[in-house]
């Protein structure tokens, strides 16, 4: 049976509302909306549809692994019921998800803690943080291969393949397991929770960690600090183009796109 | 203090020349070493890559490494570490310049975590710290919603850079530089990661990310038939055809095409938002396009916060009619 694990993080709703969005300026973070709950970054969840798929087709077991200071016990479960077979929280105050070297240390250190691994997952970057080095990061500490903007994941036998998104179409890529693998969103949706997953995902077993418990005596410090954290405004006044019929407003609308001199 | 000096930028080429954005890079990186009174150098790394020596010295790089071998792939960083390893070891450069292509986001963070340091992503701005000369980057983050402003305190600093936020270089032919060769001496059996085939979809017209006019849809577009019409009219600005992501979900359109946050950040000179209600996951793909006409029946969507012009119409009495006109322009311009 193979082992793939997928890392998946809980993020600030990237769909929700502009308006419930606000930045700490002191802290330099975003400030969680309590209208909006936390989702499972986007990013992560083609990640474990690509594990998922990987399962339809042999005997696999798949553990998800999160991180973060407080993880909401609804969010976190969801993967579970979309068909994950076990989860490990990693949960410490110490932890802070701008400090990308500490959050691939302590992921790193989790994995090694399972033993056996043949694969690992995880989302192309952040829906947050928006940096894309975790996984990168993973596969540096654990001495292992990794290719990014997957599309496709298989695993056959001891090779990892996999079809790596480019620019003007995709390469395929063979790395020997255990490799780290990251995801883009062309891998696809998360399926929706099968009834017998979703009641069973009660009964899975969830694993709660702290960075002590990791065996991580001494936390990495971040290199980078932040200076300064700014919402952007991104409200135009946005010039309706008017007429009292479809062709004036196209003529209208013609007419200032050729004064911009983009047409 | 670290004794680490200059700036080292990682160019990737195409065709015949320098890729715009690492003529982005070499403008950004020439601004910083006059700031900085520090040495210029770029690396090329690929199979004939010296033959673009020559460019990124007219661009005004003082020194260029070169690393050449065939053995180099695009989608492969595995050899690219290595080679890049060897110039910096050689040089031990400040700041280390990339790009935020497939290469440079892969290359970017492995570097640096072999550093045993972080890399700063996708940055949009570079300036320096007055007091402590170091690099200041600002990058977006929470999907572009915000951006921050970071310092990496140690050596070296290793920033990718998002196309068209800086000026490119001037070219000057008449500058001198060096160009300094280093064997590559990779053996293939230390390479894990092995590429197996390269195929190219051949997606109809101008790719997404160098489109000058994009023209986008959204849920509202309703049916694979409705994007063909959207193609007819990037067709005939010599554009690209983009979606929002239920269309991609929907598969009225080819997943390569979808623009936001997860998938393709655009920023062409016009970009036109059909029946799309302007979700800030899609506005984080197209927001810094010179020019959003947002075209949509309700007056209260999103898009129309974002947008420079609207209309306020169904996208079926629109753009049927913007393409008319288009052909009888285009006819006339002939």
């Amino acid at each position: 049976m193979k082992n793939i694990v997928v890392c998946m993080k809980q993020v600030l709703d990237p769909e929700a509302p502009l308006s419930l969005f606000k930045i700490d300026p002191e802290a330099k973070r975003a400030i969680l909306p309590k209208a909006t709950p936390p989702v499972i970054s986007p990013f992560d969840e083609n990640a474990l549809e690509a594990a998922l798929k990987i399962k339809d087709s042999q005997p696999a077991k798949v553990t998800v692994i999160s991180l973060g200071k407080k993880l909401s016990r609804a969010v976190v479960r969801a993967p579970l019921a979309a068909g994950a077979d076990e989860l490990i929280l990693l949960e410490d105050d110490l932890f802070d998800e701008f400090n990308t070297l500490l959050t691939a240390h302590a992921l790193s250190s989790a994995i090694r803690n399972l033993g056996q691994y043949d694969l690992i997952l995880c989302g192309i970057q952040a829906a947050d943080t928006n940096a894309g080095q975790v996984g990168i990061g993973i596969a540096s500490i654990l001495d292992i291969p990794f290719i990014t903007f997957a599309r496709k994941v298989e695993l056959i036998g001891n090779t990892v393949r996999v079809e790596k998104v480019l620019p003007h179409g995709f390469a395929v890529i063979e790395a020997p397991a255990p490799a780290v693998v990251s995801t883009s969103y062309e891998a696809g949706e998360l399926r929706e929770p099968g009834v017998e997953a979703f009641m069973s995902a009660s009964k899975k077993p969830v694993t709660v960690m702290n960075a002590q418990q990791l065996g991580m005596t001494t936390v990495p410090a971040s290199p980078v600090s932040f200076r300064k954290m700014y919402q952007l405004n991104r409200e135009r006044k946005c010039e309706i183009i008017t007429g009292s019929s479809p062709s004036e407003k196209v003529d209208r609308l013609m007419s200032v796109l050729q004064q911009a001199k983009v047409l | 203090m670290s004794i680490n000096k200059g700036i080292l930028v990682f160019c990737e080429f195409s065709g015949d020349s320098l890729t715009s954005l690492t003529l982005e890079l070499i403008g950004a990186g020439s601004r910083l070493a006059k700031s900085l009174d520090e040495e210029l150098s770029a690396v090329l790394i690929g199979d004939n890559a010296g033959r673009y020596a020559q460019e990124a010295i007219s661009s005004g790089v003082s020194k260029v490494y070169v690393i050449e071998d065939p053995l180099f792939k695009e989608s492969l960083c595995e050899p690219y570490l290595i080679a890049l390893n060897k110039v910096i070891h050689q040089i031990s450069p400040s700041i280390i310049l990339l790009g935020q292509t497939t290469l440079g986001r892969d290359l970017a963070p492995c570097l640096a975590f072999h550093l045993n340091t972080v890399a700063t992503m996708d940055c949009v701005g570079l300036e320096l710290d007055p007091s402590s000369r170091r690099l200041l980057m600002t990058r977006p983050v929470y999907g572009g919603n915000a951006e921050v402003i970071q310092i990496c305190e140690t050596d070296p600093q290793i920033v990718t850079v998002r196309a068209k936020s800086f000026d490119p270089a001037i070219q000057d032919g008449s500058r001198q530089g060096e160009i300094i060769r280093i064997p590559a001496e990779i053996d293939p059996q230390q390479l894990r990661t092995k590429m197996i085939s390269v195929h190219t979809e051949s997606q109809a017209g101008v790719k997404l990310e160098e489109a000058r006019v994009v023209v986008a849809g959204g849920r509202g577009i309703g049916s694979a038939d409705g994007f063909k019409q959207l193609g007819e009219l990037a067709g005939i600005l010599n554009g690209a055809v983009g979606a929002t992501r239920p269309p991609c979900d929907k598969k009225w359109i080819a997943d390569s095409q979808q623009i936001g946050l997860t998938g393709k950040i655009v920023s062409p000179d016009l970009y036109f938002a059909v029946g799309l209600s302007g979700a800030s996951q899609h506005l984080s793909g197209c927001y810094t396009s010179r020019i959003i006409v947002a075209i949509n029946k309700d007056p209260e969507a999103n898009i129309f916060k974002a947008a420079h012009y609207g209309i306020v119409d169904d996208w079926k009495n629109i753009v049927p009619l913007l393409i008319s006109r288009l052909k009888e322009v285009a006819v006339h311009n002939k």
